[in-house]
């Protein structure tokens, strides 16, 4: 039995205690969000009673599936389209020898550094601008949303990937080479089915940072139709509705997660293999 | 196709110019076509709008850019080039551009009372002083705004009663209008005004004497400016009392000789008064340099904490014998797929003294946000409740490429299992995780999230209502440039410049004495 305990004993116990850590939060937003007086000061750890009445109001009294379709439709697009930008960029970092490679790479690392969000006066100057010229593109609008995250897409993510490109040798694009593919054949065909564990993880890591942005987006979709979930759901516990709204908040919450889960838990093998080779890579 | 067999085999790749020539298939030459199009269709649409403002600086830039990529992916050189121009794009307009125009603020006293030129500064003062004088016209007034009725810019719509002139005024002035109402604009209901009726009350509209003022939501008057501004003195008088405000242009301000100053100034550039007031200045060097400490503690805590949590998780699951492994791991990630912003807010309840749930199962009643020990503690084992699960997985990852042969040397030296690990398994880790563990130190440093949504900042000691105990600079410098008591976009630009240096010199420091360095300049 000590034996056991020794062997295995103790792994069970760690991750019994680390699930209940894990898992306490969300069991008090699950049991909130089916409380039937969805008040804070009423909700406690293990539901007291049961009913869909949250959801319910969430959906008549809120914008929230307007909201839930910006949030997918912005982080989706500026995910996918900035994990291109950064593959192709890695591809260059990781495949070509060229003047100011070097001092390129220090730079992106360099310009992550500084406190983004304090660009916000400036963001704020220039999107009034262009919404004055084109307001297809300004405030209040899927794809100024999505241009002004483009802004960060070269970065971390470029980083991540070339370390995960560079693990691919290099003898594989001089054989296709031999065999007649041009740079962009290497590139779609050879090299980008080979990294799709980094693509799917850098692609994940970038949905789930655009969906939890919160200040640019704060400032930047003013409309009711426009918000994103964080705006939405921030409005619905400021001030003296924290207590009252704090059921349909939890259900949100949920509701929220529902995209990501489902995609974590897809990805959860990608997840491991191309974090930790990503990560030995720098 | 393989005439280039003969190619240099040594080198990693042949020389650039042979490639492009060589097989492009069918469908990548029409995808490049579409592209390229979309490219001139877009740059097209950009145009009519810069045309028609006549913003001719903005086109020929446009030109430019499009001259340049269309010559990129036309010529078969340059290929890192065609490569990294999209991204870089980007980086360039919403990135770059925005810190540096920031950076630039960092030498300007620009904020709340220092926003624009010299002369809209005057017309701003002129225009605030304006009393009614008794007998002048009362105009009909609709209130009109551009865009959305509760937050869009507002305009006046006057009618002269004498004349029947329908005018409309803005902040810019008065211009005659073309019909009722304009085109663009819309007329605000009484529901509407009545709801905007402050700003309503402030608002004016600068006229060669005075301004237009509303009085109520349906009348206006034209009143006469009491503050008047003296070209040849270069000062602003008060005609009611005679004081002089005389123009400072080394602090952007109108200064009485008794050191009064209007509240409206202007925009002008102060050299490095602002990075000098963050060393010199008592009350804010010391705030900024107890948020500093803190900040440091904040990251350390919340990277190493995460760390050694993660790594713990991920040995005790390590073992292949074990069983529910899967099941585990995927409960104990979930925190790291919930949506970050909400749980923050949620954790901000669950740490409430009355009806929180921490006090609740415990059983206590501790007012864990209000005192700044608790509440430095809560934001902490928040941040390791959001943080562990990635590390959990990070590690996890990096100990599957520990090959099990150093190991099992180790045991057959006689070495136990902690010694093993601390010898053998923890160096290696090191080395593979320092990277992720540097930017996770420099994210932390700059979590803005983490505190805002939780104790924005909070609590605050009694005299000072700028720097909290849980502040972190960013936080601190986000309250400075657009927190309630008048916004110092200079000042917290020079604050930001100071941050990134810090983070900059931390990172760079670290990363020089890891093996980082060498794997990215290989």
């Amino acid at each position: 039995m000590i034996k056991w305990f020794r062997d295995t004993g103790w792994r069970h116990l760690v991750a019994v205690l680390a699930v209940a850590f894990s898992l306490g939060p969300i069991l008090f937003v699950f049991s909130a969000a089916i409380n039937p007086l969805g008040t804070l000061s009423s909700s406690t750890l293990v539901p007291s009673g049961a009913s869909l009445d949250n959801f319910g109001r969430l959906f008549t009294d809120t914008n929230f599936p307007q909201w839930f379709v910006n949030s997918v439709a912005i982080a989706g697009l500026a995910s996918i389209i900035s994990i291109f930008l950064s593959a192709l960029a890695a591809f260059a970092f990781s495949r070509r020898r060229f003047r100011g490679r070097r001092s390129g790479l220090l730079f992106l690392l360099l310009i992550q550094m500084f406190p983004q969000f304090l660009a916000v006066v400036a963001l704020f100057l220039i999107f009034s601008k262009i919404t004055d010229l084109w307001p297809g593109i300004g405030f209040n609008t899927w794809w100024g949303m999505i241009l002004l995250y483009l802004g960060g897409a070269l970065g971390v993510n470029t980083w991540l990937m070339k370390g995960f490109f560079d693990t691919v040798p290099k003898e594989l694009d001089e054989s296709a080479t031999v065999d007649g593919a041009s740079h962009t054949g290497i590139f779609f065909r050879i090299l980008l089915p080979l990294v799709s564990p980094i693509i799917a993880v850098a692609g994940l890591l970038a949905f789930i940072g655009t969906i939890n942005e919160f200040l640019l987006a704060n400032l930047f979709l003013r409309d009711g139709a426009s918000k994103t979930l964080a705006v939405g759901l921030y409005g619905l516990v400021q001030g003296s509705d924290r207590n009252t709204n704090f059921g349909i908040f939890c259900a949100g919450t949920l509701l929220t997660a529902i995209p990501t889960v489902g995609v974590f838990m897809y990805l959860q093998r990608y997840i491991v293999e191309g974090l930790s080779a990503g990560a030995v890579k720098g | 196709m393989t005439t280039q067999l003969e190619g240099p085999a040594t080198r990693a790749l042949p020389a650039p110019e042979v490639e492009e020539a060589r097989s492009t298939s069918l469908l990548g030459q029409v995808v490049k076509i579409v592209l390229l199009g979309l490219v001139v269709a877009t740059a097209i649409w950009g145009a009519f709008p810069l045309v028609e403002n006549e913003y001719w600086a903005g086109l020929a830039l446009l030109l430019a850019t499009t001259a340049g990529l269309l010559y990129l992916y036309l010529t078969p050189r340059h290929i890192p080039a065609k490569y990294l121009v999209p991204g870089t794009l980007f980086l360039v307009v919403f990135q770059i551009f925005p810190v540096l125009y920031t950076a630039s603020t960092a030498f300007t006293n620009f904020g709340d009372g220092h926003r624009g030129s010299k002369a809209e500064a005057i017309t701003a003062i002129q225009t605030a002083s304006v009393t009614r004088v008794p007998g002048s016209t009362e105009y009909q007034l609709k209130i009109l705004t551009r865009g959305d009725v509760a937050t869009g810019p507002l305009a006046f719509l006057i009618t002269d009663p004498k004349t029947g002139q329908v005018s409309i005024g803005d902040g810019a002035g008065l211009k005659p209008a073309d019909a009722v109402p304009p085109a663009g604009y819309t007329v605000l209901n009484a529901g509407q005004a009545s709801a905007r009726s402050k700003e309503i009350t402030d608002f004016a509209v600068p006229t060669s004497t005075g301004a237009i003022r509303s009085s109520g939501l349906s009348r206006a008057y034209e009143g006469k400016a009491v503050r008047a501004y003296d070209f040849a003195s270069d000062s602003i008088r008060d005609t009611t009392d005679g004081k002089v405000w005389k123009a400072d242009d080394a602090i952007g301000s109108f200064v009485a000789a008794d050191g009064d100053r209007l509240a409206q100034g202007w925009k002008v550039g102060v050299g490095f008064s602002n990075f000098t007031r963050v060393l010199t200045d008592d009350t804010i060097a010391s705030s900024f340099l107890g948020t500093l400490v803190w900040d440091f503690l904040f990251a350390i805590g919340s990277t190493g904490g995460t760390f050694l949590l993660g790594m713990f998780c991920a040995i005790a699951l390590q073992s292949t014998r074990m069983r529910f492994r899967g099941l585990y791991r995927i409960l104990m990630v979930l925190p790291y797929a919930m949506p970050s912003f909400a749980m923050l807010l949620v954790w901000r309840d669950m740490f409430n003294t009355d009806f929180g749930l921490i006090n609740n199962v415990l059983g206590i009643h501790v007012d864990w946000l209000g005192t700044p020990i608790t509440a430095q503690l809560a934001v902490l084992l928040v941040q390791l409740w959001l943080g562990y699960p990635y590390m959990f997985l990070v590690t996890t990852g990096a100990l599957q490429a520990i090959p099990a042969e150093l190991t099992d040397a180790t045991k057959v030296d006689g070495a136990g299992p902690f010694q093993a690990f601390r010898a053998i398994k923890l160096p290696l880790l090191l080395v593979a995780l320092t990277p992720l563990l540097i930017s996770s130190f420099a994210f932390n440093f700059n979590n803005f999230n983490a505190i805002y949504l939780t104790t924005e900042g909070g609590p605050f000691p009694a005299d000072n209502p700028n720097a909290g105990a849980t502040d972190l600079l960013i936080t601190y410098t986000y309250r400075l440039a657009f927190g309630g008591s008048g916004a110092q976009y200079g000042f917290a630009a020079a604050i930001s410049i100071f941050i990134f240096l810090i983070v900059a010199v931390v990172s760079g420091v670290s990363f020089r004495r890891t093996r980082a360095q060498e794997e990215v300049y290989s």
